[in-house]
């Protein structure tokens, strides 16, 4: 971005020597705080990843070279929960946005009840992570006194199936979709309702039938909003945790998350989990540098 | 809408939407029937929605046994604190990016003093390395780390142009906290990197582990870049013009931001602090790590009734309605703004 | 109190110059407008003026104090802008306090100044209202209001009138005229409808891609204009423009000669034409002529005129009154 940005003229901002002056302090503070924030704890991860220090074992220290990260890479769990890692959010993202943009295209329709129905839609949204797990593991998926045991019951069936036992990934899966679909659905509605109506006439009048007023006109519009979906979503389910630990499922369909937690807290290998966490902000950084790049698009746009 | 459409298809959208819509809010709906049923109720097949006289027993209990209103006045604390500290941090920055963002990074440092930074970052390490016997002392590295990583890190952040600071900030939010947690318990912990002996300071008896002055500053830290973003987003529609009229009319920058800026855009704050205030009650990664009696909030009272042995499921209902009541009943009453924020100035 | 003095101020954003470098003294109690095509740097000089934008060199001086860095707030200007940007959240008594209080002058101070404005400005019985449940003319008065009660050492107007309807536009034009006469201080006003130029100006300074074509009396600029430029823009309907042979003939590459100053004649005349479209406002009579070879010209006419579409017409300009440029645009004298 050389020179001259079009937002200058256009939007008139302020752009005297004081106001930039001004503008630079008035951003110092955040940016110091941030700064320190992501770059502290970075700079004492990456000591800690070349250290050999373990809690439980306090006379063992010096370098470790790379040993924390040859083990953390040999370590059985790390490709397991890595490939988990990346199933639970791009499975959750897929189904919440499609789930969501469905969603959405019902609710703009005019029905009884709309704003009720709003309102259960968005419940989810607000519950703990803590909670839903909770609820959701104890109370619907449970093999014997849950909800999905009771209706498998009901079509006769003797061995009910346990769900977080025998498919933990897709259990979490289905509780994390559960609480971001509100999120999704909402969004994309509120930008559904800000398409203008006279381009729906105007289509029509072309003679597009609904499948090509959604291609041509409604997914262009929802572009910017699912960038922003799931730019949001990947951000906070990258990083699931609550319902992994909650859920009781850690050891056998765990992610990256909970894999660096288990190595501190169970292992208590401050090495080992340093290096765990370098990689996890390696990935993350991956994910992030195409993501934001995106989202930096639509910003200037 | 003031489309028509048939009573027919109405009937029928009507129809799918409520199911969709019960569906959704089915597990919270169970939730509290079981948290109105009795214990043995709770565990007697089937289950049956409307079973044997209801109970508010559980409630009781779950406030007897646990100290549920301490965990409610942790968590207010949190979310309200960490939310007002935030604002202060995020008022000022947005204005900045929205009003007066600067066009060009200009790196405050030239290259040359920026090898210099880094480089002394590294000879120190180096000296210090080798005046320990090769034995890493914690100070001494921290200190290096600090030259080489943080001074630098700080002042490109700083000195990067407007879309590049939200950016990168925005990158600080994608950060896991899974890399963070290990320096961060370090750095609160007693006898930790910070808070111990030093010689000339004695800090050991400090600790920020299971403590309100670690837990509001972390939450604003954690919720900062979407708090500023979501500003920014806000700040953008106002009118430029206003903000001059009030430098004209000799409004320092203080009353700029506190007595234009601020109450113009109050709506936009408004729904910046509900989402700010659900992201924080929400919390459980840093709440269950770092928190365990004293400033434990809601998240942290809840994984107590996961433990395995000894189910019980009216109490771990009522526990749930319990926790989720309050943000639920907020989140209701202001749904209609926060979904306008939440789309962070993606839909106009 | 109130002199302003621009010298070889610059203005560029990065590479596109705005203003490549401009001389300009406005003299103490003088309404000055700068009028100009859009995008001609007229918004941007006033900006400069108010503060709100950096000269890139040159310098500013207000009463012979040199203003060139120092903020809006300092240089003791009030200014009234496009939008008015009044503050939303503030009733209309507060939006008219603001500077005061921003001042930190006592209360009883800024009440009777508030009072005496709201009194002048006819806004006393919507003082307590907001300025969203005000019409455009008293959301505009309010903006006045909030920059006299200052007492600044000079106005800046910023296109006042452009977001009001036609009709409050011509009474609103007479109340800042009024206004001018009462305080007697130093105006700057821009606008880019040169017959708000024409009445409110004690001088004009007509602006072309940031450079000044003329400053002169609205009169002058009337009967004398620098260059084709300023004698096009300035007089409605627009000059008319000939070049060809009469132009020639004149010793000059074009000649210029007002609507006004043609007289039409059904029998006899230098230029010979047919009645296009024909204007009829009662009192003139604006008619375009197709002059075959001189292309469409203008011609006002007073009163009432007896020609139709299609008939054959005789111009002839009135000799005293012949505008004659050079290929560059320059007048000749």
């Amino acid at each position: 971005m050389g020179g001259l940005p079009r937002w200058h003229i256009l939007s008139g901002i302020m752009a005297t020597r004081q106001a930039q002056v001004l503008g630079r302090w008035a951003l110092a503070p955040a940016v110091t705080v941030l700064a320190a924030w992501s770059f502290v704890p970075l700079a004492l991860t990456i000591y800690f990843a070349f250290l050999r220090y373990n809690l439980q074992d306090p006379d063992n220290t010096g370098w470790a070279g790379f040993s924390n990260f040859y083990y953390f890479f040999k370590d059985p769990y790390f490709v397991k929960d890595l490939i988990n890692t990346v199933l639970l959010v791009a499975g959750t993202i897929v189904t919440t946005v499609v789930g969501g943009t469905l969603l959405a295209l019902l609710l703009d329709q005019p029905f009884w009840g709309r704003g009720i129905v709003r309102l259960l839609m968005i419940s989810p949204f607000f519950v703990l992570p803590t909670v839903s797990a909770l609820v959701w593991k104890n109370l619907i998926m449970h093999p014997v006194f849950g909800l999905f045991a009771g209706i498998q019951r009901f079509f006769g069936s003797h061995e009910p199936l346990d769900w977080f036992g025998r498919l933990p990934l897709f259990s979490v899966g289905i509780v994390v979709s559960w609480q971001w679909l509100p999120y999704a659905a909402l969004i994309l509605l509120t930008a559904l309702q800000s398409l203008d109506e006279e381009q729906k006439d105007a289509s029509a009048m072309d003679g597009a039938g609904p499948l090509s007023y959604f291609r041509y006109i409604v997914l262009p519009h929802l572009a910017r909003p699912i960038t922003v979906v799931i730019l949001i979503e990947t951000i906070f389910l990258l990083n699931t945790f609550a319902e992994i630990k909650v859920g009781g499922i850690g050891g056998i369909a765990g992610n990256l998350t909970y894999l660096v937690f288990s190595q501190l807290n169970d292992a208590t290998d401050v090495g080992m989990a340093a290096a765990g966490g370098l990689v996890a902000v390696v990935l993350a950084n991956v994910v992030s540098a195409f993501l934001v790049r995106l989202v930096g698009k639509n910003l200037e746009a | 809408m003031a489309r028509r459409q048939s009573p027919r298809r109405t009937l029928l959208i009507t129809i799918v939407a409520w199911t969709i819509g019960l569906l959704m809010f089915f597990p919270i709906f169970w939730t509290a029937v079981a948290a109105f049923k009795s214990e043995s109720d709770a565990y007697s097949l089937p289950q049956t929605v409307l079973s044997t006289p209801w109970t508010f027993e559980n409630f009781g209990i779950v406030q007897d046994r646990s100290d549920y209103f301490r965990y409610v006045f942790n968590t207010t604390v949190i979310v309200v604190l960490s939310t007002l500290l935030g604002l202060m941090f995020a008022i000022p920055a947005a204005w900045s990016m929205a009003f007066a963002p600067t066009a060009q990074s200009r790196s405050s440092l030239s290259g040359r003093q920026w090898l210099a930074i880094i480089f002394s970052g590294l000879v120190i390490c180096f000296l210090g390395l080798y005046f320990t016997d090769w034995k890493p002392s914690n100070a001494l590295v921290g200190f290096a780390l600090l030259l080489i990583f943080v001074v630098p890190g700080s002042l490109w952040a700083w000195s990067q142009n407007t879309s590049g600071t939200l950016l990168w900030m925005l990158s600080t939010k994608m950060m896991p906290p899974a890399g963070a947690l290990i320096p961060i318990y370090l750095i609160f912990n007693r006898n930790g990197l910070v808070f111990k002996d030093w010689g000339w300071i004695n800090l050991s008896d400090y600790n920020l582990i299971d403590s309100f002055w670690g837990m509001v500053p972390l939450m604003t830290l954690l919720n900062l870049p979407i708090i500023i973003w979501m500003l920014f987003t806000y700040f953008k529609e106002i009118p430029v013009g206003i903000l001059e009229a009030a430098r004209m009319d000799g409004a320092s920058l203080w009353n700029e931001l506190f007595r234009v800026l601020t109450p113009m855009a109050l709506p936009g704050i408004a729904s910046t602090c509900l989402l700010n205030i659900i992201l924080a009650w929400n919390e459980a990664f840093w709440s269950l790590n770092l928190t365990n009696k004293y400033a434990a909030p809601l998240s942290f009272f809840i994984s107590e009734y996961s433990s395995p042995e000894g189910q019980f499921w009216a109490k771990l209902s009522a526990a749930s309605i319990m926790a989720i009541a309050p943000i639920l009943v907020i989140g209701w009453f202001s749904q209609k703004q926060l979904v306008r924020g939440l789309t962070f100035g993606a839909v106009k | 109190m109130g002199s302003i003095t621009l010298k070889n101020v610059r203005k560029a954003f990065g590479d596109t110059v705005i203003i490549p470098g401009l001389d300009l003294a406005i003299a103490d109690g003088e309404f000055v407008v700068f009028v100009g095509p859009s995008g001609c740097g007229k918004s941007t000089l006033l900006r400069l003026i108010a503060g709100l934008e950096d000269v890139t060199s040159g310098t500013i001086s207000i009463d012979g104090e040199d203003v060139t860095e120092a903020a809006p707030a300092k240089r003791g200007l009030s200014m009234v802008f496009q939008s008015y940007a009044l503050y939303p959240h503030m009733s209309v008594y507060n939006n008219i306090a603001f500077p005061l209080k921003m001042a930190k002058m006592d209360k009883a101070a800024i009440d009777a100044k508030v009072q005496t404005a709201a009194a002048t400005l006819n806004l006393t019985q919507y003082l307590q209202r907001r300025p969203g449940q005000l019409s455009g003319g008293q959301r505009q008065r309010v903006a006045i209001g909030r920059a006299i009660v200052r007492n600044p050492r000079a106005f800046l107007f910023d296109e006042p009138l452009s977001n009001l309807d036609a009709a409050l536009r011509v009474g609103m034009r007479l109340e800042i005229g009024e206004l001018h006469h009462k305080l007697g201080t130093t105006m700057v006003y821009v606008t880019h409808d040169q017959v708000e130029a024409m009445t409110l100006a004690d001088k004009i300074v007509v602006l072309n891609a940031g450079v000044i074509e003329q400053v002169g009396s609205p009169l002058e600029l009337y009967k004398s204009p620098a260059n084709q430029f300023v004698a096009g823009f300035i007089g409605s309907p627009k000059m008319n423009f000939v070049t060809g042979a009469p132009a020639v003939n004149r010793n000059a590459a074009t000649i210029g000669v007002r609507p006004e100053h043609i007289k039409i004649s059904k029998d006899t005349g230098e230029w010979a034409g047919t009645v296009g479209v024909a204007e009829h406002l009662g009192s003139d009579t604006f008619l375009h002529v197709n002059a075959a070879a001189l292309g469409t010209l203008t011609v006002r006419a007073e009163g009432e005129v007896s020609v139709s579409y299609g008939d054959r017409v005789f111009l002839t300009p009135d000799l005293n009154r012949i505008h004659r440029f050079d290929a560059n645009g320059v007048v000749i004298r």
